[in-house]
């Protein structure tokens, strides 16, 4: 048959024969045909083997296991072990006959049930099998012993319980002369250790010189060409000693104080001209590196691991730059002499030893030597392969934001890295650096033109061209004035002209994606205000967007259309630059990894009756950008608010001094929106974008907070705790920013969900008029304990009839005695709104102490009409 | 511990797949796929040594022939190499120079050999003429 299918040309002929050959089986299987079964299922496991079903024949193997005579068992447990495997139920149905093969007269049926039991025991056979398996630990016959300890490691694996029947035979097994079952004997001794403390304790105590006197023999054991390998007794066997020597000796002076003298000859008298002999070295190595501390055989396992390092062998080095990393924490002294031979190493071909090698430097980088490691792996980045520069740049870009000296550093480095492989960084990376670029006011001149000199010569990297818009848009007039020129820099002159260029090839560029183009329309809106003589120009090329067949591209340009065509008066302030971005917000951001909820509250947007500068689908952040303008006075009503707001055309701003703080605040809004999300988000979700810590709130809300005019920007910057913008609003306000939380709470009264003795949660609900059936909830959760929580998880179940949308919670972790509160998102929509009420199951899971701990409760006390 | 073992030749067919850890069927298709992507197309004088997913995979390769061992990330790759070309020379001593088709004709007996040399995904034994003498008792059995 083999031949059969070895003869075919084609995949459709191979298929033909194999279903003959099949269906031939099938009918041998179902006439019963006693003589040819195991021939068969040698076909079958063929078959099986080429990658075709072969369920059909799981229950011949069975048979052929049942059967008495020896050939018909071996070919019936190779079948077994190749058709099946743990999780299939037919295996219950074999248990038996293994019992009964592990107890036959014939050893090597014992042998082919042990192996078929190593090989796919489950949890419940190692349960029923385990006492017939420690029995054979001591059978007469080596190869059985060996195997017999082999499956005892699969037993104790699959079952950590049953290990302490397994310690007595196991310490027996480490006597033995035989290396096989020595060797088996070794590393079951080693598995037991690592699934019980108990077996740890009694080897350590009882084993330990006996291990040391074999290794000893072994060591020293004269030639036996049994076990030779290269002219070493069974490196094998030495391996595995020095590992459980290894986990022996870890966290116990006393143990590891009896092994020095021995790891010491066997580090120094192996010879390491051979593989053999390097993977012995390389064992003991580690296991000086785990054991407890002596400085001298620490020397003498880095000195091997320099002498690897400089091995011309590429598998030496490989191990020997992963040893290093463990050694990097014992003695990085040590490690860091090797220093230019580990940067040599990330420059290798061989992507394994690269891989290594970067991640060994990564850890190496300290203060001191940052600037010359990063130099050199950003200049390597240039001519790196392509597939290593995403790991390259992830590695560079995280040395440079952890070590940076100084903040020009920062930016050149990041900058250089953009400009070789924008397209592999992170988006956290480049909006990290946008912060640290908006901290650096005496830099701002300096980093603009630096980027324009980048984005002419490397113009395909994305993140690069993102970033340059981005501060062209920003200091656009500082590129063009030569403003804050560094000593280090060359003078360069740019017309204005130049500048509106950059963003024009870039905005033309159609391999660039929608946020990046979004973000050239904004930069082109700010230069128009900023250079007057490029004002028409501008105005075209944002006009010719106003075609666009992407939504989100159409809108912000009708919208800057009309704002540079009709609003030339508040324009200028506008587009002011945007206040400095709070480095602790958004580190804080990051850590905590809040995307912004996503809300579609796009149908319920309100209807502006009176759209003389709005498209149909005018996102709420025109009404604010432009209501801000003209509130006349704080004090007004809501009502006449909104008249105000649909006339706005009509009245001229009347107080423009005292809203100046405002409008800057509208302007990051309008940033924010731009940098910080992707469009589609943003053209949908404008609500929560405003309030990106707050909730979802709703028009009317919205309408309201605008009212006392300083609500809507004041909740933008709340997490900001010392944001500038805060000062200059509150003393503008006339009523202090109020959370949202309690502008809703008029609607709804919050309630105490659940409370127990160690935690407390608070529901605030608001709710979308244009959308009854659904609820927003802000969980609150709070820590009674005096202890923290990590680890915090909180879950939540509803009947049918709901639905319920989590949003990922602010943090994980929960500051103890209620100093500090995670708060969370739920949306519910109530399918029978009106007729039902909220109901909520959940249950929260945190750690407290490195112990979980598990609540679970129902909440019945929802406000009616939810 | 070894994951699994897999022998290909460098078409990618597989001559021999063993698991010492439950796998779907379609996953162990896709594994042998993918090592096979990996090491097909190192260079010789790379490293013998591929980190595949969170476990390494050690190979070796021997004419057409591809011998790759999946172990866990800590394990001593030099001696698992180490082990490739013992379970070689075993292979080969057995069928009196080895060849692709010996393993294709005879693929139940190099699972035996295999289960001699390895099981419950560690070595058993490491003395070549243990193995073969023992598959010479084997053989008479049957």
């Amino acid at each position: 048959m083999i031949r059969a299918i070895r003869a075919c040309k084609t995949a459709a002929e191979e298929r033909a024969v194999v279903r003959k050959e099949c269906a031939s089986i099938r009918a041998a299987i179902s006439e019963n045909d006693q003589d040819y079964r195991h021939r068969n299922l040698a076909k079958l496991m063929f078959i099986h083997m080429l990658g075709y079903p072969t369920h059909f024949g799981q229950m011949e193997c069975l048979k052929l296991i049942a059967s008495p005579g020896f050939p018909e068992k071996r070919i019936g447990y190779l079948g077994l072990m190749l058709l099946l495997d743990e999780r299939q139920e037919v295996l219950m149905l074999v248990t038996n006959s293994i019992k009964q093969d592990l107890n036959h007269t014939n050893q090597y049926i014992v042998g082919l049930a042990l192996c078929a039991l190593g090989n796919i025991c489950s949890a419940e056979m190692a349960r029923d099998l385990a006492p017939e398996v420690e029995r054979l630990l001591q059978f007469r016959d080596p190869n059985i012993r060996k195997k017999a300890a082999l499956c005892s490691i699969r037993i104790i694996k699959k079952v950590p319980d049953l290990a302490e029947n397994f310690i007595n035979p196991a310490a027996a097994l480490l006597k033995e002369k035989h290396h096989g079952v020595l060797l088996t004997g070794v590393q079951l001794c080693t598995d037991m250790c690592k699934v019980s403390t108990e077996a740890l304790e009694y080897f350590r105590l009882k084993c330990i010189d006996g291990l040391v006197k074999v290794l000893k023999d072994l060591a020293n054991s004269p030639y036996a060409p049994e076990y030779d390998v290269s002219g070493i007794a069974d490196p094998f066997l030495h391996i595995r000693l020095l590992r459980l020597l290894r986990v022996l000796g870890q966290g116990d002076a006393e143990a590891s104080d009896t092994m020095n003298d021995i790891l010491a000859q066997v580090a120094t008298k192996t010879e390491s001209n051979k593989n053999a002999g390097n993977a012995i070295l390389y064992e003991c190595v580690a296991t000086i590196m785990s054991i407890e501390e002596n400085g001298g055989l620490r020397v003498l396992a880095v000195n091997i691991l320099g002498r690897f390092l400089s091995s011309r062998d590429n598998n030496i080095r490989y191990v020997a730059l992963n040893m290093l990393m463990k050694a990097i924490s014992l003695d990085s002294q040590a490690v860091q002499r090797h220093r230019a031979t580990i940067l040599e190493c990330v420059k290798d071909s061989d992507a394994s030893i690269r891989k290594r090698a970067l991640e060994l430097v990564y850890l190496l980088v300290n203060e001191s030597n940052v600037k010359s490691l990063t130099k050199e792996l950003v200049d390597y980045l240039e001519i790196s392969d392509p597939e290593f520069k995403g790991d390259l740049t992830a590695k560079i870009c995280s040395i440079v934001e952890k070590f940076s000296p100084e903040k020009i550093w920062y930016i050149d480095q990041m900058l250089k890295v953009l400009s070789e492989a924008g397209n592999n960084v992170k988006d956290e990376v480049w909006h990290a650096l946008i912060v640290v670029i908006t901290n650096a006011s005496n830099l701002h001149g300096y980093t603009v033109r630096l980027l324009y000199k980048y984005v002419q010569a490397a113009g395909e990297q994305e993140t690069l061209i993102r970033v340059a818009v981005w501060c062209i848009g920003e200091y656009g007039e500082m590129l063009v004035a030569n403003a804050g020129v560094l000593d280090i820099e060359d003078p360069m002159t740019i017309t204005e002209a130049d500048a509106v260029d950059v963003v024009e090839t870039a905005i033309k560029r159609h391999s660039l994606d929608l946020t990046t183009r979004a973000m050239c329309l904004i930069a082109l809106l700010k230069l128009s205000s900023r250079f007057p003589s490029c004002s028409k120009r501008i105005n075209d090329i944002i006009l010719h967007h106003k075609g666009s067949f992407v939504l989100e591209l159409q809108q912000r340009a009708i919208e800057f259309n009309s704002i540079i065509e009709k609003h030339e008066k508040i324009r200028s302030a506008l587009v002011e630059r945007m206040p400095v971005l709070d480095e602790a917000t958004f580190s804080g951001r990051r850590a905590g990894s809040i995307p912004a909820a996503v809300s579609t509250s796009q149908g319920a947007a309100p209807k502006v009756p009176n759209g003389v500068f709005k498209p149909a689908s005018a996102p709420l952040v025109d009404l604010l950008d432009l209501s801000s303008d003209d509130t006349p006075a704080p004090s007004s009503s809501g009502g006449d608010f909104l008249q105000d707001l649909l006339g706005v055309d009509l009245s001229p701003a009347s107080s423009q001094g005292t809203n100046q703080a405002q409008k800057s605040g509208t302007d990051v809004l309008l940033d924010l929106l731009s940098i910080g999300t992707p469009p589609a988000q943003s053209s949908s979700s404008t609500l929560d974008m405003l309030s990106p810590s707050q909730g979802n709130k709703k028009p009317v809300d919205m309408l309201n907070d605008l009212a006392s005019p300083s609500a809507p920007s004041a909740q933008v910057f709340s997490p900001a705790k010392k944001s500038p913008m805060m000062d200059l609003l509150d003393g503008f306000g006339p009523s202090p920013p109020a959370p949202v939380a309690e502008t809703n709470g008029s609607t709804y009264p919050s309630v105490v969900a659940f409370e127990s003795t160690s935690l407390k949660i608070t529901f605030s609900f608001s709710k979308d008029p244009g959308n009854p059936q659904t609820t927003s909830i802000e969980a609150q959760f709070a820590n009674k304990s005096p202890n923290i929580y990590s680890n915090f998880v909180f879950q939540s179940a509803v009947p049918k009839f709901l639905q319920l949308h989590l949003d990922p919670a602010s943090s994980n972790t929960l500051p103890a005695s209620g100093n500090g509160s995670i708060t969370q998102k739920l949306r519910v929509s109530n399918s029978q709104h009106g007729k039902k009420s909220l109901v909520m199951r959940i249950r929260i899971s945190y750690k407290v102490n490195e112990k979980d701990v598990l609540e679970e409760g129902q909440i019945n006390n929802f406000p009616r009409g939810l | 511990m070894i994951r699994f073992i897999l022998l290909q030749n460098r078409q990618g067919k597989t001559r021999l797949a063993k698991y010492y850890i439950p796998l779907e069927e379609s996953e162990k298709h896709k594994v042998e796929y993918e090592v096979h992507r990996l090491v097909v197309n190192r260079d010789p004088k790379f490293t013998n040594f591929v980190e595949f997913r969170t476990h390494k995979v050690i190979y070796r390769r021997y004419a057409g022939l591809f011998f790759s061992l999946c172990v866990d990330i800590t394990d001593n790759e030099l001696a698992y190499l180490e082990s490739i070309h013992l379970f070689v020379e075993i292979l080969d001593h057995f069928f009196s120079n080895v060849c692709e088709l010996d393993l294709v004709f005879n693929f139940h007996k190099v699972y035996l050999i295999l289960d001699e040399f390895i099981l419950a995904g560690e070595l058993q034994e490491t003395s070549k003429k243990a193995i073969i003498e023992r598959m010479g008792e084997l053989e008479k059995l049957d």
